[in-house]
């Protein structure tokens, strides 16, 4: 009985997981700068190739997953720097803008680098409770969905840091009077989505074909946990993605992947008739 | 009822405009007699993509909605024709098969349409809800590759794509060649006067004034929520009658025509002409679905890396679009030399357009 509890509870882990992962960068910039960003799955992409090539360089396999979430983080920041920084007043062209540059980024990379490079295999291990096994990597990746949940939480409601970036999302221009550098605020806010879209990449690269169009496979788990979530991304991107991965760990347990997805997003287009700014909205107003 | 053609929502009126628009209508249907079989199918080709460029424009630029999924409303009418035409069989049948499967577009648009406008959906998420429908349709139609999946004797195929169905036809004629050109010719010139008469419209005012200000409209007394639903349907529509034509055009239709790049492609298109102008949608998407076939031919990806930097350099030079940005500024020196104060004809854009591009 344990080992089937167990078993269910594997499944919703692993599908939590992905959401929060691929979802915890886009939140991030959206609930701070209500700018979403087109290129994150190539941001992903750019975490998985990274961690691909160094891994291949023979670094080990955790150090390269760092470096690879950094990575991105400061091609994040430069994207910011040249591109996005110019569209705050205008949401929609941002969308335009950085869908352009998902473009340019994916083709360029099928035109250098060709359609797909070989991986580096899922870690080995794996564990068995009652007649099942289990892949330990699956374990992992799940950690880090909850490390980074709580990296999150310590870094906005802890640090002097996050007080100013609260203060800039509530109210940009209050705080821009009382000092805060909200240009600065809104290039790191812009810097750690794009490197957690890295890290998601980074974690997921060994257990997938790495192909140029790979942030496509990201992006509508992404989008619809950040469309369920609202703005909010402890309050919003959290309970959204509990609320998928159960609908999505059932549909999945009993008809397959692409039913599951198929679900999710019906079960999406049904919330947002009810909710249309999201779960956080009503969280937000209870905790008041 | 012809006043409506010359209203206040489209740019180019009065006689130099449609003097303009006569010539190159004439040039149009005198096309196919000097050109070879091979360059008229071609032109048939781009004129497919039209009419879902001119439903982007109705939605996007009239209508304040920003839809990414042209795409799945191709892909839904282009399978339907397909399934369509291979169960009724070819000949006439293939004409209702075309009817139907845009009307099966326009349901399910109605369907995705309400749940998103009644829900108060706007803006940056209209447009990833809409991609994100499109995205799983593609991710679906990719995954039927077994024998299981087929719809009576139709298989679908997975990313192989669905075959097999009959090109459109009236008995025992086949609408190929120069006649399945000029009945594109001939839609385009009845959609696009249909357009500009529905904006220049009561209906077409609202849809404007919605855009506006949707509360304002609403404090007037119009139920916004039903006029974006019909700009709504009315536009994802015409991507559902490109994605039939396009169906029978090629007789395939595979899951890439509606995931990555290509629901990008239709957002490039009316971006870089100017989303608030119905001609200026039909000259410049035109002009680069003309551009990036002659790209293609060399590299499809360099093709589409230059798309994305075209609509990247859009947003950040011109947010109104290139090709009405120039169509304006023409109308501006030929009136200011003929010393009207009026606005004059915008035709005369495409001529001017390969020094931009």
């Amino acid at each position: 009985m344990s080992a089937e509890l167990f078993s269910v509870f594997y499944q919703f882990a692993d599908v939590f997981a992905f959401l929060i992962l691929s979802a915890a960068g886009l939140a991030i910039v959206f609930g701070m700068m209500g700018v979403i960003n087109m290129a994150h799955g190539e941001f992903i992409m750019c975490g998985a190739y990274v961690t691909v090539g160094l891994v291949k360089l023979g670094v080990p396999l955790p150090i390269a997953q760092a470096l690879a979430a950094l990575t991105a983080g400061l091609i994040g920041v430069a994207v910011e720097y040249l591109v996005v920084r110019r569209f705050y007043k205008r949401p929609l062209d941002s969308l335009l803008a950085t869908w352009g540059l998902s473009l340019i980024v994916t083709q360029s990379m099928l035109l250098i680098v060709g359609s797909s490079i070989t991986g580096i295999g899922t870690p080995e291990g794996s564990f068995a409770i009652g007649g099942y096994t289990f892949s330990t990597y699956r374990l992992v990746l799940f950690a880090c969905a909850v490390a980074v949940l709580v990296g999150l939480y310590v870094t906005f409601m802890k640090t002097r840091f996050g007080v100013m970036a609260r203060a800039t999302m509530q109210n940009a221009a209050m705080a821009r009077a009382l000092g805060a550098r909200t240009g600065r605020i809104y290039a790191i806010s812009f810097g750690i989505g794009a490197g957690l879209a890295g890290l998601c990449g980074a974690l997921y690269a060994p257990t997938m074909t790495l192909i140029p169009t790979m942030g496509a496979t990201f992006v509508v788990e992404s989008f619809v946990t950040v469309v369920v979530g609202g703005a909010n991304v402890l309050l919003g991107t959290a309970p959204a993605a509990v609320f998928l991965a159960i609908i999505r760990m059932a549909l999945n347990a009993s008809y397959g992947q692409i039913i599951g997805q198929i679900g999710m997003l019906f079960a999406v287009i049904l919330i947002i008739r009810v909710l249309p700014e999201g779960i956080s909205s009503v969280l937000v107003r209870r905790g008041r | 009822m012809f006043k409506l053609l010359d209203g206040s929502q489209t740019l180019g009126r009065g006689p130099t405009f449609w003097s303009c628009f006569l010539v190159v209508l004439a040039a149009a249907l005198i096309y196919p007699v000097f050109a070879d079989s091979y360059d008229v199918g071609n032109f048939s080709y781009f004129l497919i993509w039209i009419f879902m460029a001119l439903g982007l424009c109705l939605m996007w630029g009239y209508g304040g909605m920003l839809s990414f999924g042209q795409t799945l409303f191709f892909g839904i009418s282009g399978y339907a024709y397909g399934v369509l035409a291979i169960n009724m069989g070819g000949g006439s049948a293939t004409i209702a098969a075309l009817i139907l499967s845009i009307i099966i577009a326009m349901i399910a648009a109605g369907i995705l349409g309400y749940f998103m406008i009644w829900g108060g959906i706007n803006g940056i998420f209209f447009g990833i809800v809409t991609l994100s429908a499109t995205l799983v349709l593609a991710f679906f139609l990719g995954q039927t590759a077994g024998p299981e999946w087929h719809i009576g004797p139709a298989r679908l195929n997975g990313y192989n794509g669905m075959k097999g169905m009959d090109p459109l036809a009236i008995g025992d004629f086949y609408i190929e060649g120069s006649s399945l050109y000029y009945l594109m010719v001939a839609l385009i010139v009845i959609v696009y006067l249909a357009l500009r008469m529905l904006v220049n419209s009561r209906i077409g005012n609202v849809i404007v004034a919605t855009r506006e200000n949707p509360q304002r409209a609403e404090m007037l007394g119009y139920d916004v929520r039903k006029y974006q639903l019909l700009t709504f349907i009315i536009g994802s529509g015409l991507a559902g009658l490109s994605g039939a034509l396009y169906t029978s055009w090629g007789q395939f239709i595979t899951p890439s025509s509606i995931g990555l790049p290509a629901a990008a492609m239709p957002i490039v298109w009316v971006a870089f002409s100017g989303r608030s102008d119905l001609t200026a949608t039909l000259v410049g998407s035109f002009l680069l679905l003309f551009g990036f076939q002659t790209i293609t031919v060399y590299s499809q990806q360099a093709a589409l890396v230059l798309m994305g930097g075209l609509l990247l350099a859009t947003v950040m030079l011109a947010p109104q679009g290139f090709v009405l940005g120039i169509g304006k500024f023409v109308a501006d020196r030929w009136s200011a030399r003929r010393r009207h104060g009026s606005k004059r004809a915008l035709a005369d854009t495409s001529r001017l357009q390969p020094e931009e591009t």
